[in-house]
């Protein structure tokens, strides 16, 4: 890449000589590099993500990640389910916020069918996808302690997201894997109590935002070893299509549930979406932090406005999506989540195309590990949050 | 322990004695550590319950540990330079017991009454380092490597500020032997009031201070903890180890976290002295016998209390990134350092 140096190799040349002023003394000493894998199993990729990274000395010269090892082959299996098994299946994407992956799915199949869920439905639908996203972040909350070396927050978070999957297993019957979407509403109501119990569960965990933001995002340590570090540009992020609070920390002002028109009851109520200049894992994190506040304030709008009416439209026995091509997309937990359904009038689909956020979040992993340090490289990866089931499908 | 052991008993029995001890001198701390801090407090900060399972309370959990850790199989990668990878978990653990050997319990209870007791302390406890760069080199792991590095990096950085917070300690007390240390701290007093002894903790607050953050680096413990740094590097030097030399390193760990602490309330705390003016002693040789049984129980107060702090700390932080730590180490505590001990030699001299 001599001649043809284009503007973003200039800019990571930059970048690397700026995170790596030090080291340039081996340079001149033409110290032999050493590839590390990090991976499939190491814990710092919350699965089987597999990183080569070529150092020189604790500085990565290049670094690439190899997904697939956890594959599951779920685009294909679809085209041999019929409609409400998908939804049994797309759960396992996205495994900590899985009530989440259901909604665009069967947002996709009504879009085709021409139907609608009835207003109760759909908010309530808007409720457990948030409850997912509190859920899933929070998790991620406490994981981020964990990868900079801190234990405490992990437990914390794993003692409040236990309220929250409480919940949505009161609602749905299933803790992880909720399978509660249908074709033109929702398997069941509410069960009673939901709402005020729900109230409770959103303050405690306004109050764990304040804990983990006391304990981790105030500390000295955390805030020197993620801000400024993993720095990813507006332009930079919009050309590897990160989506997300990826895209957000950036300060793209992007967002699914915002500025699209979908049958859901985002649109009703009085919301933020927080952005940051900065763009570093620092920026990262905070957006995630106030994301999980900003969802605890929307489902806390959400019970006070629920409507009343069933829960479920008219739909046939037995579904048969005409034919036809749908996409639909949502502001998943990891960012943008989207099904491209494709129907032959038949059962099941002819053929899905899942995006999922993580794919292509990680993308930017080489991009971003250039010139920086082993311990950055944890950082930033805990910072860019993905769920290799996410990646994989 | 020499005087108390004066009484008649032929040497093999006065090095037997002595030795167990060492033992239990290391050994005890080593437990209390991990079981009432590891254990119970780490969890009680979590709000989780830890080991309840094993005994009431799960107080026989640490047995069971060693037990579980007796019978694992002890491998070897093939690789590793053997010999090498054998010997070095007893390497650090052999610095934790030639640590203890010059902390004094009581005014008869020590094991040896060395005259450059500092020093040597200071000497000893780098001997780890060793021990733990040829782990990381002999496991013939990518990640051993870049831990034993990052701990001999690290070790010899924290080095120098534990060594100048302790000069202060030393012009105060006017000698390197620890158990004139201790004598100098409850005979002392505060500007003609004795009722408190002069505990050097108060003067050298910022001595203190320092010691403690080397003696957090010096554990490898969060927030210095990027040798072992589980969540990129595996836990470093000891990736490779399993059963009894991984129980090593870990008993050397927590056992070395005590001795520290011993060491800390030995020069900053008093040791294991009350002061002297509160039953009319006016030097080591009028304090009374039952000082050598009460003396352990106040340093083992002392040494729970010091690492309290030091667990505290390790459940709470976030860990430093290596550079970042150098550079705390060179331009903030080494400066410091210094000032201090210019403050002091100024002050000795002009009290």
């Amino acid at each position: 890449m001599t001649s043809t140096e284009s503007l973003l190799d200039r800019r990571q040349m930059a970048y690397i000589a700026a995170q790596a002023s030090d080291a340039r003394v081996n340079v001149e000493l033409e110290t032999e590099g050493m590839t590390l894998n990090i991976g499939p199993q190491h814990p710092a990729t919350h699965g089987t993500l597999r990183i080569i990274a070529r150092l020189d000395g604790e500085q990565v010269v290049w670094a690439e990640p190899s997904c697939g090892y956890m594959h599951r082959g779920y685009e294909k299996l679809t085209e041999v389910r019929t409609y409400p098994q998908v939804t049994a299946l797309i759960n396992r994407i996205d495994w900590l916020g899985s009530f989440a992956n259901e909604v665009p799915f069967i947002l996709a199949a009504e879009k085709l069918m021409g139907i609608e869920a009835p207003p109760r439905a759909q908010w309530i639908r808007t409720i457990l996808f948030e409850l997912s996203r509190i859920a899933n972040v929070s998790l991620f909350l406490g994981d981020l302690g964990v990868q900079l070396g801190a234990v405490t927050p992990v437990f914390m978070a794993f003692r409040d997201r236990e309220y929250v999957l409480n919940l949505i297993e009161g609602a749905t019957g299933g803790r992880f894997h909720p399978n509660f979407d249908r074709i033109g509403g929702l398997k069941d109501d509410l069960p009673a109590g939901f709402i005020d119990e729900t109230r409770v569960v959103m303050k405690k965990l306004r109050n764990f935002c304040d804990e983990i933001e006391n304990l981790l995002f105030g500390n000295e340590i955390f805030q020197s070893r993620t801000r400024g570090i993993g720095v990813i540009p507006k332009d930079i992020a919009l050309q590897y299509g990160l989506s997300g609070a990826n895209l957000r920390a950036s300060g793209v002002d992007w967002d699914l549930r915002r500025d699209q028109r979908l049958p859901m009851a985002w649109d009703k109520i009085d919301w933020k979406v927080w952005t940051h200049p900065d763009g570093d894992s620092f920026a990262r994190c905070w957006i995630r932090l106030q994301e999980v506040r900003e969802s605890t304030r929307i489902v806390d709008q959400l019970l006070d406005g629920i409507p009343s009416g069933p829960v479920m439209a008219k739909v046939p026995r037995i579904i048969k999506v005409p034919e036809g091509e749908a996409w639909v997309s949502t502001e998943n937990p990891l960012g943008e989540m989207g099904y491209y359904v494709v129907s032959k009038g038949e059962l099941g689909p002819f053929r899905t195309k899942i995006r999922s956020a993580s794919f292509n979040n990680i993308s930017i992993v080489p991009w971003v590990l250039k010139g920086v340090y082993v311990p950055d490289i944890i950082t930033i990866l805990a910072s860019l949050y993905f769920i290799l089931g996410d990646i994989d499908r | 322990m020499n005087a108390l052991l004066a009484a008649d008993l032929p040497y093999w029995a006065q090095s037997l004695l002595r030795v167990l001890g060492g033992v239990v001198a290391v050994l005890l701390p080593a437990g209390t550590i991990v079981y009432v801090f590891l254990f119970k407090m780490m969890s009680f900060m979590q709000s989780r319950l830890g080991p309840m399972e094993a005994g009431p309370y799960g107080s026989l959990q640490l047995f069971a540990e060693v037990g579980k850790w007796l019978q694992k199989e002890d491998i070897t990668p093939e690789r590793a330079d053997r010999f090498i990878f054998k010997i070095a978990p007893l390497v650090v653990l052999t610095s934790t017991f030639l640590l203890v050997a010059v902390v004094p319990f009581g005014p008869d209870a020590w094991f040896t009454n060395f005259e450059a007791g500092v020093f040597y302390m200071l000497a000893v406890s780098s001997v780890s380092v060793l021990g733990i760069l040829i782990a990381g080199w002999s496991s013939a792991n990518k990640y051993s490597l870049l831990g034993g590095l990052r701990a001999a990096g690290q070790l010899i950085a924290y080095e120098l500020p534990m060594v100048l917070a302790v000069v202060g300690v030393i012009i105060q007390a006017g000698t390197m032997n620890l158990q004139e240390i201790v004598v100098s701290q409850n005979a002392g007093e505060i500007f003609g009031w004795n009722g408190l002894g002069n505990p050097f903790l108060l003067t050298q607050i910022i001595g203190f201070v320092i010691f403690m953050i080397a003696v957090q680096a010096e554990l490898t413990q969060t927030p210095f903890d990027m040798p072992i740094a589980e969540s990129e590097l595996v836990s470093g030097y000891m990736t490779e180890y399993s059963g009894f030399r991984f129980l090593t390193f870990f008993i050397a760990e927590f056992a070395t976290a005590g001795v520290f602490s011993l060491i800390a309330s030995v020069l900053f705390l008093g040791g294991w002295g009350i002061p002297f003016s509160w039953f009319g002693w006016s030097g080591i040789d009028d304090v009374d016998n039952w000082m050598n049984v009460v003396g352990p129980l106040i340093m083992v107060t002392k040494m729970l209390l010091l690492s309290f702090v030091i667990m505290w700390v390790r459940f709470s932080y976030p860990r430093f990134r290596e550079d970042q730590l150098q550079r705390f180490a060179w331009k903030v505590l080494v400066p410091v350092s210094l000032v201090n001990i210019m403050v002091t030699a100024i002050l000795k001299v002009a009290f």
